[in-house]
């Protein structure tokens, strides 16, 4: 029986494989999408009972924790209702069921951190038409499918600072190695990229970025790819990770080791969490933007969307309740503003 | 049926020892390979390293070897360390000043109430392990998760000297491990020498013969299973030492690591044979390849593809030398 | 008295149904409907080789591997420039080979399948890294990728679930009234008595694991379809959802017993109590412990009906 089936199989491939058809170079057709449409109106009423739902990359990070209750806050302050949802894996599947979910119980806005650009622009499309209005924050989508994109600060600043810092440190000499996050989180691939091009600066040319590697947010495999790193790298002189876990885990695991004071290390990471290591020298600073504006400034963009103040296009602008008045940018992305640099004179006014 | 003599036993005996000295040859070689390439992985700290990730994992792995000498499974150890992490890490942050014996102790007790759930539904309702314990796994993970609604404990919530216990050593030797081989030693003695030790051998070969024979099957199942927990709470407690940052997702998947460890260390997936040693053996085994990939600047992404051959490789292996000594069996009686 | 707990599944299930329709707003919506019977389509998909192969006395634990492989190699052969008829072919045979190797080691080696498919559970995860690694390809055309959750027109109900009713009608066919169908309920009861008897053990079971294996990576290319991504991580935890809507569905871990219906009725019972308490705002965390509830409860209830008449027959 088995014989015969080959032949056959065979046969069917080879001729599928010479017939042509849809391939990569053939041209793509990538759908209507609902584009901003309709004009915006600067002075509509901010619209109150408005049903602002957001969905981070999962709902047991605690950066998205602090940054989900300042959109609480600010859908608080707008009268709305607030909800938080998503997946308890940062897993890029999960988020759509979720998307599907609120588009049925009728939600006005959409508030999520993509786990990748692409896997739920599907129901993001689907929700849109059925009359949500979608802002991402953190981590964007392909752009098609949202309608404005909160970014904490601009990639090539968050880049330039945090290529700044481990300068500064390792004395603008020596090997680099970058610990981020998942492979493919859309935030950190973009930093990335952009501190490889900022590293090819004339200041920098001295510094070598060895390798990048992934510590999937998660403490534990931050922490052993942390030792990785330096084990194979035995002469690496600084690490940049710009994700708040992989910088505590990574500081954690030099504290305690000899290589404390001698690999320098700077990152994106959150006061609280790496308070005691700039007090035990560990690390001489890192940078961070407070998350907690930054969801709040999601819900009153996503708030401006639904109430026809904004329709996403770039110029636009809008109030964000305390934050003050923001203006819509390339691509529909409106930016937070500059990151903050923590060290030992700052860290204590800040809890978060 | 082949009369099994003391020659026979002896032969057993070698066997096993030899598949277990095969482990620590393959870790050996591995080692070697690693070093020779950078010289820098046999040092102090690279070894102290290898030991103190070793640990948890060494002693999840003698409790699992127990359970599965039974014949049974326990695939909610993650789950449960995962939740007695965070639960101490929540008691710390409360009694900051309380004494880490007590807090081991604590943790203990959680993980033995868990796998005393696990014990109970298996033993009581006769229900396979394999799905019992994997609606335990979701059961405590949500349990986990709603406890700690998004919180996570830093290391800066914890008392330092908890965390000093984490990764202080003594004599060179970090007390994480020193732990973890007292736990191998104790299980180690208990499977030889005593009675309800060696019956958790006989359950798992032949369960019927054994409740024939008097064991209360029922009851030495159920201890099974809350010794387990019980590890599998240690294992959470040393977990919040060693990481000091503490959330809900602590330990997800490190069933299939504890798994792999086991069967990789030669305890037969259907019961019967093997010993905590192999499988300590298997989890250093899995730690060094590990740290050797990244090392060796192997694709990290190769890592888990080696775990699952090693597995089967295994389980082959396994497999190959109980068909090779039966044969002999079976030959030497006919001699 | 015939398959008391199909009906018991069943009966729960309508009764869920009911009960949500009235209760939480937006369920009992063909959007709705149409979202779920989606969410569900690879589980319900795999869900049908697993059922044979349990009850045929084994497991396969490697099928959500094998879809997340399957994803990758698809990106793969797509950023090779391939054409999507010619990766829809290729890529089940490939998940047929996948499946044959889970047989081989079974069949040929004699290796217990639990340990074997959670060795392929590692190694074909791990594969599907080393292949596509960290990326995801998502650059897949319209037409196919809404093409794939587009509903037939008039409906709510997506095409592809119309393809896995038919593939069910086959299996369900083969299991019930073939004497292959037969013969697994004969290996899964007593194995050496079912060799005796004539019935080929060791080939039937290698060619359940092609089955299982060919299926998961189709599942695998409805799901990339379906996200419009392929990525290694595709599908990771999916296979316990499987076992445990199969388990649910009244089929015996020990092989022997249970019945398509039954399965299909599982699946969709925690698919509809997943996704009414998601409308209903439940959390996540709620929601696993349910589906672990759900899961342990399959399996006690009918030991307790099995122990019950025992108590009755050893009280005077």
């Amino acid at each position: 029986m088995k014989p015969r089936f080959v032949p056959l199989a065979l046969a069917v491939v080879l001729a599928l494989a010479g017939c042509g058809g849809t391939t990569r170079d053939s041209g793509n057709d990538s759908g209507a999408a609902p584009q901003a449409s309709g004009q915006a109106d600067p002075n509509a009423p901010l619209k109150t009972g408005l049903k602002i739902s957001f969905l981070p990359k999962q709902v047991n990070n605690p950066y998205f924790t602090v940054s989900d209750n300042g959109g609480k806050a600010a859908v608080t302050e707008l009268k709305g209702e607030y909800k938080e949802v998503g997946p308890s894996d940062a897993n890029a599947s999960s988020q759509v069921s979720y998307i599907n979910t609120l588009s049925q119980q009728q939600t006005d806005v959409i508030v999520t951190a993509a786990n990748d650009p692409n896997a739920i622009c599907g129901a993001l499309q689907q929700a849109r038409t059925a009359g949500a209005k979608v802002v991402t924050f953190d981590s964007d989508t392909n752009p098609q499918c949202r309608d404005l994109f909160v970014n904490q600060a601009t990639s090539e600043g968050i880049a330039q600072n945090q290529v700044k810092l481990i300068s500064d440190q390792i004395g603008g000499t020596g090997k680099i190695a970058i610990l981020s996050a998942t492979p493919n989180a859309t935030n950190q691939n973009t930093w990335i990229e952009l501190m490889k091009k900022e590293l090819q600066k004339p200041e920098y040319s001295k510094i070598q970025l060895v390798t990048t590697a992934y510590g999937n947010d998660d403490d534990q495999k931050s922490f052993t790819e942390t030792q990785g790193l330096l084990r194979s790298y035995p002469d690496l002189k600084g690490i940049i990770s710009p994700t708040t876990v992989g910088v505590a885990a990574a500081a954690r695991y030099l504290s305690g080791s000899q290589y404390k004071g001698k690999v320098a290390l700077t990152g994106l990471g959150t006061p609280n969490q790496m308070r005691q290591f700039i007090k035990d020298g560990t690390v001489k600073n890192f940078a961070l933007w407070n998350p907690a504006d930054l969801g709040y400034l999601a819900a009153y963009a996503g708030a401006a969307l639904a109430s026809g103040q904004i329709t996403g296009k770039a110029g636009e602008k809008f109030k964000a309740g305390k934050l003050g008045e923001y203006t819509i940018g390339d691509q529909s992305v409106v930016v937070l503003g500059p990151p903050t640099v923590f060290d030992a004179n700052n860290i204590d006014q800040f809890d978060f | 049926m082949t009369a099994v003599t003391a020659p026979k036993v002896r032969q057993a005996r070698n066997l096993r020892i030899g598949r277990e000295v095969g482990i620590v040859v393959a870790m050996v070689l591995l080692l070697a390979a690693t070093a020779i390439r950078n010289p820098g992985f046999l040092g102090a700290q690279s070894l102290r390293d290898l030991l103190l990730g070793s640990a948890i994992l060494v002693v999840l792995a003698v409790g699992q070897t127990m359970v599965v000498i039974t014949r049974n499974v326990d695939l909610s150890v993650g789950s449960i360390l995962g939740l007695v992490a965070f639960a101490t890490g929540k008691l710390f942050v409360a009694q900051p000043g309380l004494p880490i014996v007590l807090a081991v102790l604590a943790g203990i007790g959680l993980g033995v109430v868990c796998g005393a759930l696990n014990g109970g539904l298996v033993a009581v309702a006769q229900v396979p392990s394999l799905v019992i314990t994997l609606g335990t796994l979701y059961v405590f993970r949500g349990v986990d998760y709603a406890w700690a609604a998004g919180q996570q404990i830093n290391a800066a919530d914890m008392p330092p000297g908890f965390l000093r216990f984490g990764s202080a050593t003594v004599l060179g030797i970090p007390w994480l491990a020193v732990v973890a081989a007292v736990v191998l030693i104790a299980a180690g003695l208990f499977l030889r020498s005593y009675r309800s030790g060696r019956d958790l051998y006989a359950i798992g070969s032949q369960p019927a013969a054994a409740t024939l024979s008097g064991i209360p099957v029922g009851r030495r199942v159920f201890a099974v299973f809350a010794v387990n927990g019980a590890l599998a709470g240690l294992a959470g407690v040393l977990y919040a030492a060693r990481f000091g940052t503490v959330d809900a997702t602590a330990g997800t998947g490190l069933e299939l690591q504890v798994v792999a460890a086991v069967v990789v260390g030669g305890v037969a997936i259907f019961g019967g044979s093997g010993s905590v040693w192999g499988a300590a053996l298997g989890a250093l085994l899995l730690t060094t390849i590990g740290s050797s990939l990244a090392v060796l600047r192997i694709n990290p992404f190769w890592q888990q593809a080696v775990v699952g051959a090693l597995i089967l490789a295994a389980i082959g292996l396994d497999r190959l030398l109980a068909v090779r000594m039966a044969r002999r069996l079976r030959g030497r009686s006919h001699a | 008295m015939r398959k008391p707990w199909e009906i018991t599944i069943v009966a729960a299930l309508l009764v869920f149904i009911l009960v949500a329709s009235i209760s939480v707003d937006g369920f009992a919506t063909g959007r709705n409907w149409g979202f779920l019977l989606l969410d569900l389509a690879p589980i319900a998909l795999i869900a049908l080789p697993m059922t044979l192969i349990v009850i045929a006395g084994e497991i396969d634990l490697s099928v959500a591997s094998i879809l997340g492989l399957s994803s990758a190699i698809m990106g793969q052969l797509w950023l090779a420039g391939l054409s999507l008829q010619l990766i829809v072919v290729l890529v089940p045979l490939i998940g047929a080979l996948l499946g044959a190797v889970n047989g081989l080691f079974v069949t040929r080696f004699g290796l217990p399948s639990l340990a074997v498919t959670i060795g392929t559970l590692a190694l074909y995860r791990g594969l599907a890294f080393v292949v596509l690694g960290d990326r995801a390809v998502a650059d897949f055309p319209f037409g196919w990728t809404g093409g794939s959750i587009r509903t037939i027109p008039g409906t709510p109900i997506p095409w592809a679930v119309l393809l896995i009713a038919v593939l069910a009608g086959v299996f369900a066919l083969v299991l019930h009234f073939t004497p292959i169908g037969r013969g697994l309920y004969a290996i899964g009861n007593n194995a050496e008595a079912a060799a005796y008897a004539g019935i080929s053990v060791g080939r039937t079971k290698f060619w359940l694991y092609v089955v299982s294996g060919a299926v998961s990576a189709l599942a695998g290319i409805l799901w990339t379809l379906r996200y419009a991504s392929a990525r290694a991580d595709n599908g990771t935890g999916l296979e316990l959802q499987v076992v445990a809507a199969v388990l649910l569905g009244g089929v015996s871990i020990f092989g022997g017993r249970g019945t398509l219906a039954g399965v299909l009725a599982g699946v969709l019972l925690l698919g509809t109590v997943r996704n009414a308490l998601q409308l209903a705002d439940v959390s996540t965390d709620t929601l696993t412990v349910v589906t672990g509830v759900l899961l342990i409860l399959s399996v006690v209830a009918p030991a307790l009906t099995r122990l019950t008449p025992r108590l009755r027959k050893a009280s005077p």
